[in-house]
This record gives structure tokens, sequence and C-alpha cells, in this order.
């Protein structure tokens, strides 16, 4: 009789304790929501099974057949294979990301500080800027800006020559002398890297002498002429072993130097005019949570007001501007897959637009393009966490 | 963006288990929504575009309407789902769509790898380049090292691969996602080129503010077999599609028109006698009223009439029959008989 009813009893008073009714909830929980992910894994095999289409990676390594207009890095041709057209877009993707993120935050802290000064004219131009384009869906921004530099840039026949006959600028893109590096030029590459190890320790040092003595040396100045003098020297001693491809007019199109394609400058300002609105309004958050008395104590004792900002005030705003920049940066990221609209071969044009159509594969491919995403913001997240860490106030 | 939306959607529809729904059957579900939804373009002047009241208009619109008109006796019960050359399949695989006529090229992958079924020609269509007169071009061979247009999504970026890497000539793609897109890169100047299908071209110059300051290049580099495509799996809708197209053609061949189609009802050939439904019942075995190609030619007309009302030599697009002529007099356009 006892033991019959035993289990009932067990559960009820599982059920009734606080601890072990928590634990039951989250295996529920759990339970529900992997069952509803095996169920959409199953709808997904039998309904592609039911158009009569294989799940599978193979076709990443047939014969891609079309061509990539902006491949920067990689040598890629329509023989090439799905896979080597995905390391193109995610290569150019990380491109945009890259300097999108750099513009966006130089641009964001200029606005910023800006719309924190005490001139009106300044302050009320970041404010105008900063509602104008945050209230703008970026798309729109992007197709603009795109409009702009190719109706207005002069064709190539007709393009504007900048520093005699070096640097055009066209709405086929803005074309200027690509270095060509000659034997020797190794040895200036090393002179460099050098310079630079030079700089750290010199760095390194300064600092201890300023703990240990209070001393402060010019570093920015050194450091500056340390990176420009030693180059400079190694250049000339090799006999300058670099020479220029300059760009010329040949047929349709400019040939030789490098090339920043109207699709690139129209995405990249875009994106980065668009975050920077985004990033504004953070730094503002950021330097007006530090209290004026940190400002008032530090003037009262003597501390002059550029070093004020760089002491004082910014490692405060810092640990609060951080952690919303990193979302910043996410959402640049992610944004950059609005590359398709203006042609700009991104890994969602590539892999995740051409082959698709190609292939027919738009389960595997949208899974693929989901993963890359997927890690880039990963690893972004996890380099802001790491820098966030790092500048975060030390409480003693 | 609309296209990648509904790309999501697509695959969202597979991932929650929509699509096996739609595999056999199309006729039923069409009959009982009322309504025939065909997959279209995004916008092609004369194929497939909205007028200025909104209402859709073209060469592929009236095959539409061809097929609401034997299905549903009603030409126009349609819808138009529109896409992009890079969302078509994933829309029609999915059930967006009951059938696609969006100037959509046979290849063997499509057939294949993409599972379509496809049901004849429309339209013998090739790839083709347009420039601006003041260029200074006469030839294709004449392109190295040219920007060329391209529209994604299509067999035209393989063909346009193809063709200058054969030729050893050098190009810079501009791939655009949609067709108004990419004439507006080749109006700015973005572009030298702009290459597509030929009846494409000669709709995108028809749309430009000066047609008569560009011209289509002589060459064709491909051979572009438009056509209808459905699902695979439903044998009974492939019929209806395959004869609904038969039907224009041999309308034409036999002299059917709009006008005359209530006179021929008392002719004497017995084939026109079957294909209208007064003999046989034709109709009946393919799942429709006997009267399905009677209503066909009655509301929208024969392949010659549709062909010269949309994109004929009379109209902005002005092309000429040419491959898409009867058999009988000297083109491809061949319907097996109505026996």
């Amino acid at each position: 009789m006892a033991s019959s009813n035993a289990p009932s009893n067990v559960l009820s008073l599982l059920w009734r304790n606080k601890e072990s009714r928590g634990v039951i909830i989250q295996i529920i929980t759990m339970v529900i929501v992997f069952g509803l992910l095996a169920v959409i894994a199953r709808n997904v095999v039998i309904n592609l099974e039911a158009v009569g289409k294989e799940f599978s990676f193979d076709f990443l390594f047939w014969p891609a057949g079309y061509d990539i207009g902006f491949s920067p890095f990689i040598e890629y041709t329509n023989k090439s294979t799905h896979f080597m057209s995905g390391v193109v877009g995610l290569l150019n993707t990380l491109l945009i990301a890259f300097w999108g993120c750099i513009l966006a935050t130089i641009l964001g802290f200029i606005i910023g500080i800006m719309r924190l000064s005490s001139n009106w004219l300044v302050s009320r131009v970041s404010y105008i800027f900063v509602e104008f384009v945050r209230n703008v869906p970026v798309l729109i921004h992007i197709l603009a800006i795109y409009a702009i530099v190719v109706t207005i840039l002069p064709s190539t026949k007709q393009a504007i020559s900048l520093g005699g006959d070096l640097f055009f600028l066209s709405n086929r893109g803005f074309y200027i002398p690509a270095p060509i590096f000659e034997s020797g030029a190794g040895w200036v590459g090393i002179v460099l890297l050098i310079s630079i190890g030079l700089v750290i320790a010199f760095k390194r040092w300064a600092k201890r002498i300023q703990d240990n003595t209070g001393t402060i040396y010019p570093v920015f100045w050194i450091s500056l002429a340390i990176l420009t003098v030693l180059p400079s020297l190694a250049l000339v001693a090799m006999g300058t072993p670099i020479s220029w491809d300059i760009p010329a007019l040949k047929g349709f199109n400019f040939q030789g130097g490098m090339a920043v394609k109207p699709e690139f400058i129209a995405l990249w300002l875009g994106l980065s005019y668009y975050t920077a609105a985004f990033i504004a309004e953070i730094v503002r958050a950021g330097i007006l949570a530090v209290s004026d008395g940190q400002t008032e104590a530090a003037h009262a004792l003597g501390v002059r007001p550029n070093r004020t900002l760089q002491l004082i005030i910014v490692p405060q705003a810092l640990r609060i501007i951080v952690p919303p920049l990193c979302s910043q940066y996410l959402n640049l990221t992610k944004n950059s897959s609005l590359a398709i609209a203006i042609g700009y071969m991104d890994i969602t044009a590539t892999l995740g637009g051409i082959s698709l159509m190609q292939t027919g594969k738009e389960m595997e491919t949208m899974l693929i393009v989901m993963g890359i995403y997927l890690i880039i913001s990963l690893l972004i997240s996890s380099f802001m966490n790491w820098f966030n860490s790092r500048i975060k106030l030390t409480e003693r | 963006m609309k296209q990648k939306t509904t790309a999501v959607l697509s695959a969202a529809a597979l991932v929650l288990g929509f699509a096996g729904t739609t595999q056999a059957g199309t006729l039923e579900d069409v009959q009982s929504q009322g309504v025939l939804r065909c997959v279209v373009s995004t916008g092609i002047a004369g194929f497939a575009q909205p007028d200025a009241s909104g209402v859709w208009k073209g060469f592929d619109i009236d095959f539409c309407r061809a097929t609401a008109a034997a299905v549903l006796g009603d030409a126009n019960k349609i819808e138009a789902v529109t896409s992009t050359g890079k969302t078509r399949f994933t829309k029609l695989n999915a059930g967006e769509g009951d059938v696609l006529w969006r100037n959509t090229t046979i290849t063997f992958s499509r057939d294949v790898g993409v599972k379509l079924r496809f049901h004849g020609v429309n339209y013998y269509d090739g790839q083709g380049f347009m420039v601006k007169k003041s260029l200074g071009v006469n030839s294709a061979s004449e392109l190295d090292g040219a920007s060329v247009c391209i529209q994604t999504g299509t067999t035209t970026e393989l063909n346009l691969a193809d063709y200058f890497s054969s030729n050893g000539m050098k190009y810079e793609p501009v791939t655009i996602e949609t067709n108004d897109e990419a004439r507006q890169n080749y109006e700015s100047g973005r572009c030298d080129v702009y290459t597509t299908d030929a009846s494409g071209l000669a709709s995108t110059r028809s749309a430009l503010p000066n047609p008569g300051d560009h011209m289509v290049l002589p060459e064709i580099i491909s051979k572009e077999p438009l056509g209808p495509a459905t699902r695979h799996g439903d044998d009974q809708w492939s019929d209806i599609v395959t004869w609904v197209l038969n039907a224009t053609i041999t309308a034409e061949e036999l002299g059917v028109t709009m006008a005359n189609v209530d006179q021929m009802k008392s002719s004497n050939n017995p084939e026109v006698l079957r294909l209208l439904g007064v003999d046989g019942s034709q109709g009946q075995e393919l799942g429709l009223s006997n009267d399905w190609a009677y209503q066909i030619i009655k509301q929208v007309g024969n392949y010659g009439e549709i062909f010269e009302r949309n994109i004929g030599v009379d109209t902005p697009l002005g092309i000429a029959r040419g491959l898409n002529a009867l058999w009988t007099e000297g083109g491809l356009i061949y319907s097996p008989p109505f026996r």
C-alpha cells in the first residue's frame, strides 16, 4: 500500500520544495525548447526531401561561374568555387565592418563632444545632425549617398584630376597610385617594425620615470619623430626601393593604381555616419555622467584642462561608453548586409545571393551566412569585453 | 529589403512546415482560393508591369491571365506575386505562387537542381548588350575593359563571365539587385554596358529618356528559352500549364482570334472544334471545364495577339516576331497537336 503511493508522494514533495521546484521547471522548459528545435529541424529535412532537395554542402566546391567586381585581397575568377566566392564576400564584409567601425568611432566622438560645446552654433549643428541622421533608415542613407556619388561625380573621360594626374575622381571610383615594392623594400619594413617596438619601449620607460619622479616627457612628439625619421632614413639608405603604379585612362576605364569603388564609398560613409549619430549620443552620455566636481577638483589642483580631460574625464567616461559602443559596432557589421542594394559584393551578396540563386541551396547558404555573422559578432563582442575589462575603473 | 524578407519568409515556411502542404492538388487549391497567384517580375516594361491605375499588364501577365481563364473561367482573377531574379524559385517552391510566368530561362540546373517543371517555351530570347551610341562601339568584341551592369540572380551573370573569358577580355561586373536599379546605374554612367536578355534590353531601352541615344549590339551571346515553371510533384497542374501555352499557339496556327472565336465554334476543322471544346472532352480530361481554351482565346487572345499587344512592332518595345514567329512562318513557335 505504502509503496504504491510513494512515487506520487515524492513528486508532490519535490514540487512543494522551492529549490527542487525551480529545477523541475527549468528541466521542463529545456525539454520544450529542445523539442521545438527538433521539430523545426525535422520539418526542414522532411520538406526539403518533399521537394526533392538533398541537404548537402557539396555545392561549395562546385565552380561558381560568375565574376565578382570587387575582390581587393585574393585572386578570384569565374572558375573559382562557391567556397572562394564566399571567402571574397566575407573579406569584403570584414573590410567594410573594420573601416566602418573606425570612421563611425571618430565621427561619433567628434560629434558627441561638439554637442557638449558651450558654443551655441556648434552644439546646435551637432544636435540637428544627430536628430536628422538617426531618424532616417540606414538603407535610405546608403542609397542616397550612392546616387549622389554616381550622378554628381563625372564619368571616367571627364574625371577630376588631382595632384598633377596622380589621383583621379570619377563615378567609377577614386583612383590612387599603388605602391610597387622592389627588392630592399623588406628592409624598410623591418626598420618600421623596429621603430614601432622602440616607441612601445619608450612609452613604458617614460611611464616608469613619471611614476617614480614625476617628470613628464613629450611622449607623443618623440614617438612621432621615431616613427617618421627612422623609416625615412632606411628608405633613403636603400635607394627608395618603392615605385608607384600610377592610374591612367585606357579605353573604358582607368588601369593601374588602386581604386576605391563608389559602392564601397557609399556603403562606408552611409554606415559610418549613421552609426556615428548613435555613438555621439553614447559619448555625450558618458561624459555627462562624470560629475562636474571631478573637473573642478582637478582644476583646483592646478591640472591643465587638456590633462584633465585626458587623465580624469575620459577614463571615467570610457567605462560608461564602451559597453553600448560594442552594440553599435555589432549593428554596423550586421547593417553592412544592406550592401547588396547598391551592388557591393559582401557575403550576403555573393554566397547568400548569387551562389544561392545559381545552386538553389537556400537553406544551406542561409545557414552558412547566419553562422558567419554570428561568429563575427561574437568576436567583436569578446574583443570589446576584453577592452572593457582593461579600461574599467580599478577599485581599491 | 523586401526581397530579403521574402527569402527569409520562404525559408521560414520551409522550417515551419507549410511547404509540404502545397505539393499536390494545386488545381483544387487554386479553385478554392478563387484566384490564381502568378510569380512575376518586379517590373519589366512590356512583360510585366503595373499600369497607371495599378493593373498588371504585359506579355507574361497575359499568359497568367490565360491560365486563370482556363482554370477559373475569368482572366481577371489573378494575383501578381512579384519577385526578383533571386527570390522567384524560392517563392514558387515555398508555395507563395501557383505558377511562374516570369521570363525565366529554362536550364538544366533549374530543371534538375532547383527542382522545377518547365512546360515549353513562350519566348525565344538571347543575351545581348546595350551601349550608349556616343561610345562609338559597334561590336561586343570591342568591350575589353568595360564596366558592365548586370542584374543579379540570373543566367546572364554566367553567360557574361563565359563570354568575356572565352574571348580573353576583361571587364568590371557591377552586380545590381533589380532591373530598375541596374538601369539607373547604366543611365548615370556607372557602367558602359547594360546586359540582359535582348527582350529585356528592348524593354529597358524603351523606358530610357532618349531611346535613340542607345543601341543594342548585334551579338547575341546565349540561348535563353523563356518559359513557365511549376513545382515538382503535381502532374495534373503541369499538364494544365503546358496546354494553356499550347492552346494559345495552336489558336494562332488555326487562325482562331479573340474576334472570331465565336464563329469558329461552327468551323469545319475538327481540330478547331476539339480545341474550343465543341467536340471531345479534352477539358474534362485536364480537370477543367470543356470550354477552357475558348475562354483563353475569348478573354486573352491567341499567341500572336498577346505578342503584338504587349511587345510587338507597334508597341514602344518594337520587337519583331523573329524566332518567335510560328513554325509555319519561319520561326520556332510550335505546339503539339490537339488530338
